[in-house]
Formats: structure tokens, C-alpha cells, sequence
């Protein structure tokens, strides 16, 4: 009897002795955790290609392939985003018809800010990207929003980005339950699989950067905002974060959500934090 | 009495059960199980391209008259909407295993 109360006592003793070994562990792979989150993830692309200048991430393809990196560097002298650039100088500095211009419903004017965006709005209690941000300043003055996938919303977000060129990301994360669920959010859209081809972001922009995917060389996910909006010879013209998101979804069968989604808005958060601390190098130039 | 082949082979034939061609009402019971599962995988905000061209390629069909294609067109939207829901539902935990920790 005695025996067998000891054995009890000792099972009893090493359950207990596991459990208070094993829940910390638990509790922190529950807890959302940005930092931690952030720091592992820029800390897999540096081990994974040690030879990579970090703040060369931002440069996509680029960063992967020395031969393609060399053809990007002649085109830069007379970049394919020029036009937009211009197209979206002027433009920010047109006046609506109300007599405002941008610069009124953004920090500095505007100028250099685009580092800090997405933000989290703790009124709205979302993310408020750029490009929302820039509509809502249309819509405020009396002016129709513009598409949110190209022309002159792309027109106005590469000038806005050309003027923060080499600013690192900036992305806070308030001390709000909210803003921690929207991190949480646009992490699980990353890695979440979707459409026939069952395809994550991830899958492609984590497992196989530098890889071919048919003629083309996947960029790392790490700082692949940084450079946006782009010039996509593909699309031959320029396109925005969303559309990015737009093409990524129905490139694996899925139908996309509308420009904007939740689901958007705190993917595009997620990104961007992750990439704090790497410069900003939009507008950019892609294949 | 002694049956001949080609006559036993008449009576089987005849005997056997058609394959009977598809018509209106077997088209539409197939697309409503279909845009259900549709409607199902939308709401999950997991729709796929392919299910939405297969519900069309149905409609497209029935309109022409066409009702086997309709139906086949029908079951196979529903096959890739159930998919695209399985997908939905096993990733709320599976997408974990791909995170970098």
C-alpha cells in the first residue's frame, strides 16, 4: 500500500514538475509578441543569406541574383517609375478644389513620413495605411477617391515614398489589445495557405526566396514593402501595395478580397514592422 | 424452347437501364448544391477563382441547353468549393507550422 502511495505521489510530483516546466513555454508561443516576432524573422533571411547586405533586403530580386542586380542598376539611371514620379509630384502639389492640397491632412506635410505607415489608429481602432490615408484625405475635401490598384494612386504613394528614400521603417505598435490583434491578424494572412495552388505568402517569400518560380526570381519577404509601389514590367506600368496583394492572391486561385480589406490593412501592418529599421527604397523596379 | 444470342441479347439490352441524359431540374438541384458550397467557401473568405468559373461554365451550359455539361460543370464547383472550405478550416491551426519563431 505504501508502495503504491509513493508511486502516486511521485507520478503526481513529476506531472506537476512538468506542467510548471512546460506552460511558460505555453503561455509565451500564445502571447503575442511583436518584438520577438519582428526580431526572429529578420534574423531568419540574415542567417539564411549571410551574405546579403541587410539594408539590401528592401531591393527584392535584386538582393538574390548578382546578374539581375547589375541589369536593375543600368536601368535605375533612367527608372521606369519616372513618369509616375513626376505624375505624382505634381499632383501632391495641386491643390483641390476646395483650395487644400495633401500636405494638409498629413504630418510634415507630408514630406518623409511614408516610413510610418501603415499606422494603427486607436480612434478607428484599425490600420490606416497609406494609400487609405491618402483617399480619406481626397474624400475629406471633396474629391472622388481614386482606384486603389494603379495609375494615380501609385502616382502619389511614389512620390510620397520617393521623399522618405533611405529613412528606416518606423512601425509602432501601440499598448493596445487592438493593435496587437492586428499584427496577429495580418501574421496569420501571411502564413495562411489559400487558393487551388495552395499557396502562402509565405510559401513563396519565406520558403524559396532567390528561387525561380517559372522566369521569375522571388523576392524575400523581408523588406518587400519597403519598395513600393512598383513598376512591374510584367504589368507594364506601376502598381501599388494593394494591388500587389490583388495579383499574390489570384496567382494562386484565390479571388481576392476587395483593395483595403482588414485583411489587408493588418497584413500590410505585419510587413512592415517586421521590416523596421530597413530603409525605405520605393518607388521601385520590377521584372 | 431455345433462345437464340442475338434475341437474349436484345432482351438484356433492353432490359438494362438506360443512361438517362440530364435535364433542367437535375441541372438546377446540382448548381444549388454547388452555389451553396460557393456562398459557404465566400464566407469563409476563401473563395477560389476556379469554383466561381465552374459555377459560370454551368450557367453558361444550361443557357445553351446543354444540361450533362451543366451538371458536370455544377458537381465539379461544388467538389472545388468543398475543397476551398476543407482548406479554410485546416488552416486555422495548420498555418502555425509555418511560422519563423
Amino acid at each position: 500500500m505504501q508502495a503504491r502511495s509513493a508511486l502516486l505521489l511521485g507520478s503526481l510530483s513529476a506531472a506537476l514538475v512538468a506542467f510548471a516546466l512546460t506552460s511558460p513555454r505555453v503561455v509565451a508561443a500564445d502571447k503575442v509578441d511583436p518584438v520577438a516576432d519582428a526580431k526572429a524573422f529578420q534574423n531568419f533571411f540574415f542567417q539564411k543569406f549571410p551574405d546579403v547586405k541587410h539594408e539590401d533586403f528592401v531591393n527584392g530580386p535584386y538582393s538574390m541574383n548578382e546578374d539581375m542586380k547589375r541589369q536593375w542598376q543600368e536601368k535605375e539611371e533612367f527608372p521606369p517609375y519616372e513618369f509616375a514620379l513626376d505624375a505624382g509630384k505634381e499632383m501632391f502639389s495641386t491643390p483641390f478644389k476646395n483650395g487644400k492640397t495633401y500636405a494638409d491632412c498629413f504630418p510634415n506635410g507630408g514630406i518623409g513620413i511614408r516610413q510610418n505607415y501603415p499606422y494603427f489608429d486607436e480612434k478607428e481602432g484599425k490600420v490606416v495605411t497609406l494609400e487609405l490615408a491618402l483617399n480619406r484625405c481626397r474624400e475629406a475635401n471633396g474629391e472622388a477617391p481614386y482606384s486603389y490598384v494603379k495609375d494615380e494612386m501609385a502616382s502619389l504613394t511614389a512620390y510620397m515614398a520617393f521623399t522618405s528614400r533611405g529613412k528606416p521603417m518606423d512601425i509602432r505598435i501601440p499598448d493596445d489589445p487592438r493593435a496587437l490583434a492586428a499584427f496577429e491578424n495580418g501574421k496569420r494572412y501571411f502564413y495562411t495557405r489559400r487558393g487551388q495552388m495552395n499557396f502562402s505568402c509565405a510559401g513563396c517569400h519565406v520558403q524559396s526566396p532567390g528561387e525561380r518560380i517559372r522566369a521569375e526570381i522571388l523576392a524575400p519577404a523581408l523588406g518587400i514593402l519597403n519598395a513600393m509601389p512598383i513598376y512591374r514590367s510584367e504589368w507594364s506600368g506601376m502598381g501599388t501595395t494593394s494591388r500587389r496583394f490583388v495579383t499574390c492572391n489570384s496567382q494562386t486561385r484565390a479571388v481576392p478580397l476587395e483593395p483595403q480589406a482588414d485583411e489587408y490593412r493588418d497584413v500590410e501592418y505585419f510587413l512592415s514592422y517586421v521590416a523596421n529599421g530597413l530603409p525605405i527604397s520605393g518607388p521601385g523596379a520590377r521584372p | 424452347m431455345k433462345l437464340s444470342l442475338p434475341l437474349a441479347m436484345l432482351l438484356a439490352f433492353s432490359l438494362a437501364p438506360a443512361a438517362r441524359a440530364a435535364n433542367e431540374a437535375d441541372y438546377k438541384a446540382a448548381y444549388a448544391t454547388a452555389e451553396a458550397a460557393s456562398k459557404e467557401a465566400a464566407g469563409m473568405r476563401n473563395q477560389w477563382t476556379v469554383t466561381v468559373s465552374a459555377l459560370a461554365a454551368a450557367r453558361k451550359a444550361a443557357d445553351g441547353g446543354d444540361f450533362d455539361r451543366a451538371v458536370a460543370a455544377s458537381k465539379e464547383a461544388e467538389a472545388l468549393a468543398k475543397a476551398s472550405i476543407f482548406q479554410a478550416t485546416s488552416e486555422k491551426e495548420a498555418w502555425k507550422a509555418m511560422e519563423i519563431r
